[in-house]
């Protein structure tokens, strides 16, 4: 007991010390598996920026899901930053008044250092032979989403498909809900969330494929290992973007713009792009993403912006109620 | 006027007052900040939004699901909590404890573990599968979900009820020449059916607002499988802040109804028998009808 409360009372006083030796403290209100991206980032940027302005920076950080983060952050939670898995979350704090109108182009790339993409994993040795979308809404397939509706893993999936569906010989939007309701009525179930889905494709074993981020993939060699499945690359398939913004309101509050400004521009440095790299999201970087280009193969994407006419828009046609998902369950 | 309204008990302002100045400040205030917002949208929006046919589907599936889920507790939780506190045997201490058990656990992690349970390739879905029934992804599979849930409700009720009814009422009543049947029906049961109903409407009440078991096992399916608080984290998800506080409110009125009548039923029996027939009475009652 005793030593327990001697360990307390050291990890407090070591939170109040380096609170109390730290120039300025950053909030990056965070998406939920962003954890291990940025708490290898963090450190590397606090050397930078100490070296660089002789300043300790201090950085915290607070994971959820990325709209529940939104929707703190608009509750009045003091964020710096917000690093995002979605526009339209960003788009909802833009709508606020609490970050720029244009924050799309206050950084390179539309404001997203790192991208990933959507892949089917399938069993060892693909014995259903899944190559494309098509073979997903083959009868007798079982495929593994996250739900379509409240997810952002499963509503990138759910644009993927319409996307395929779309460019195919004589494609068009009705062509596109019509496959779409095919390939949904393969689904068993519609997972909770991303790593709910995980599990319940790679432990409990159900279905046929399970569709989610290139970067899960390896996430998924990490915890059940490689051999157990395998990676399948679509012929096309959307470009996830993972979109960062300032804060205007609460850095001009804290009198912080220049540090997480500087912050924010340090994930497109290359210690920046290597990280991102490193935990198996495509940086920007053309040299990185080639040094690294065993794990990224080449994969034919396409944005949401080009096909959909932006995030707020492919959201309203397709995710608000009486939507195109909702038509799909209607019709029956 | 003090004199007047003279009580046995002083205090009685102090007390009434400390009671709905608590009351409100932990439940009317949040619930009816909630109507208040509700309100911003209009009565017949709120009874569109209520009456869609994923919202429809919904509400059956969760009230459904509850009511079968209260009712499996009501029986098998009334069973539990006699032999809890009328046998006495090795380990009982041990197995009391474990009722308490679903109230300690998070309840996404309940979920999570019932759902791999009951997989297909669960230690039970292995089992029940082949015969064709299925669990873990299907409404079963949320009724299960809030059995799970809510059983300490039932038994946590009953318990001090039962232990209240002494064994000399039983015995009065065989050594009348009541059966064992008779005795239960008919002095046993109406002493613990207001208890019992108390314990139901707590269990049914608990199982309307859970979430973080359901949503790992259900499926989630529209139509199917989809529990009315998905689909206010659904509308959350959209921004709609209104649209999930206009199904929370009208899940909230059609709680209050259910538990209300179920509130009415409840003193109506215990009054009927508190008033009319103490134990004993009942014992020569039930004995009377041996005869």
């Amino acid at each position: 007991m005793k030593k327990i409360s001697k360990g307390l009372s050291a990890l407090l006083l070591g939170l109040v010390a380096s609170a109390a030796l730290a120039d300025v403290t950053l909030l990056n209100a965070s998406y939920d598996v962003a954890r291990d991206v940025y708490k290898d980032f963090n450190p590397l940027f606090q050397k930078h920026w100490k070296a660089k302005t002789g300043e300790s920076v201090e950085i915290k950080q607070s994971h959820g899901g990325s709209t529940k983060q939104v929707r703190a952050v608009a509750d009045g939670l003091e964020a710096d930053v917000v690093t995002m898995n979605q526009a339209n979350d960003i788009e909802f704090l833009a709508d606020k008044g609490l970050v720029a109108k244009d924050w799309a182009k206050k950084f390179p790339n539309n404001a997203s250092p790192y991208t990933s993409a959507m892949v089917f994993i399938v069993r060892k040795g693909n014995p259903k032979g899944i190559k494309d979308w098509s073979d997903l809404a083959a009868p007798g397939t079982q495929i593994i989403i996250p739900h379509p509706k409240n997810t952002g893993n499963g509503r990138n999936t759910y644009l993927s498909a319409w996307a395929w569906a779309l460019r195919q010989p004589g494609g068009n939007d009705l062509k596109a809900q019509e496959f779409l309701g095919k390939l949904l009525k393969n689904a068993p179930l519609f997972a909770a969330g991303g790593r709910d889905a995980t599990t319940t494709f790679m432990q409990r074993r159900m279905g046929d494929v399970l569709i989610t981020f290139e970067s899960e993939a390896e996430m998924i060699a990490k915890e059940f290992g490689k051999g157990e499945f395998e990676v399948v690359y679509p012929s096309l398939t959307m470009q996830t973007e993972f979109p960062v913004a300032l804060v205007e309101k609460v850095v001009d509050k804290k009198g912080t713009r220049t540090q997480a400004t500087a912050y924010l521009e340090y994930l497109w440095s290359k210690e920046g792009q290597e990280n991102a790299a490193q935990n198996y999201l495509r940086p920007r970087d053309a040299d990185i993403l080639k040094k690294y280009s065993t794990f990224f193969p080449p994969v034919k994407t396409f944005t949401v912006d080009e096909v959909f006419g932006g995030a707020n828009k492919a959201f309203a046609t397709h995710f608000k109620d009486g939507g195109s998902f909702d038509q799909i369950y209607q019709s029956k | 006027m003090a004199a007047k309204t003279h009580r046995v008990l002083p205090g009685f302002g102090l007390a009434l007052g400390y009671t709905l100045v608590y009351l409100s400040l932990l439940i009317l205030l949040p619930l009816g900040g909630m109507v208040l917002k509700a309100s911003e949208l209009g009565f017949a929006q709120i009874i569109d939004i209520a009456l869609g046919e994923r919202s429809l589907a919904a509400f059956r599936v969760t009230f459904g699901a509850s009511f079968l889920a209260a009712a499996v507790n009501a029986f098998f939780g009334l069973i539990v909590a006699w032999i809890l506190v009328r046998y006495p045997f090795p380990g009982k201490r041990f197995v009391d404890a474990l009722v308490d058990l679903p109230f300690a656990l998070p309840t996404a992690v309940a979920g999570i573990t019932l759902a791999t349970l009951y997989a297909g390739n669960g230690w039970l879905g292995r089992f029940i599968e082949p015969l064709g029934i299925k669990v873990a992804y299907t409404p079963l599979g949320i009724v299960v979900a809030l059995t799970f849930i809510t059983l300490p409700f039932v038994v946590r009720t009953l318990q001090p009820v039962i232990e209240d009814i002494e064994t000399e009422v039983e015995e009065a009543a065989a050594s009348l020449g009541a059966s064992r049947w008779q005795t239960f029906v008919k002095v046993i049961f109406p002493a613990i059916f207001p208890a019992l109903l108390t314990g139901f409407a707590l269990a049914f009440a608990r199982a309307v607002g859970e979430y973080g078991s359901v949503i790992f096992i259900a499926g989630n399916l529209p139509l199917i499988s989809e529990i009315v608080p998905l689909l206010i984290i659904s509308k959350l998800e959209q921004y709609d802040v209104l649209g999930a506080t206009a199904l929370a409110v009208v899940m909230l009125a059609l709680s209050f109804i259910l538990l209300l009548a179920v509130n009415l039923l409840q003193w109506w029996s215990a009054n009927r028998h508190k008033n009319s027939e103490p134990l004993e009475v009942a014992a020569a009652r039930a004995s009377g009808g041996a005869a």
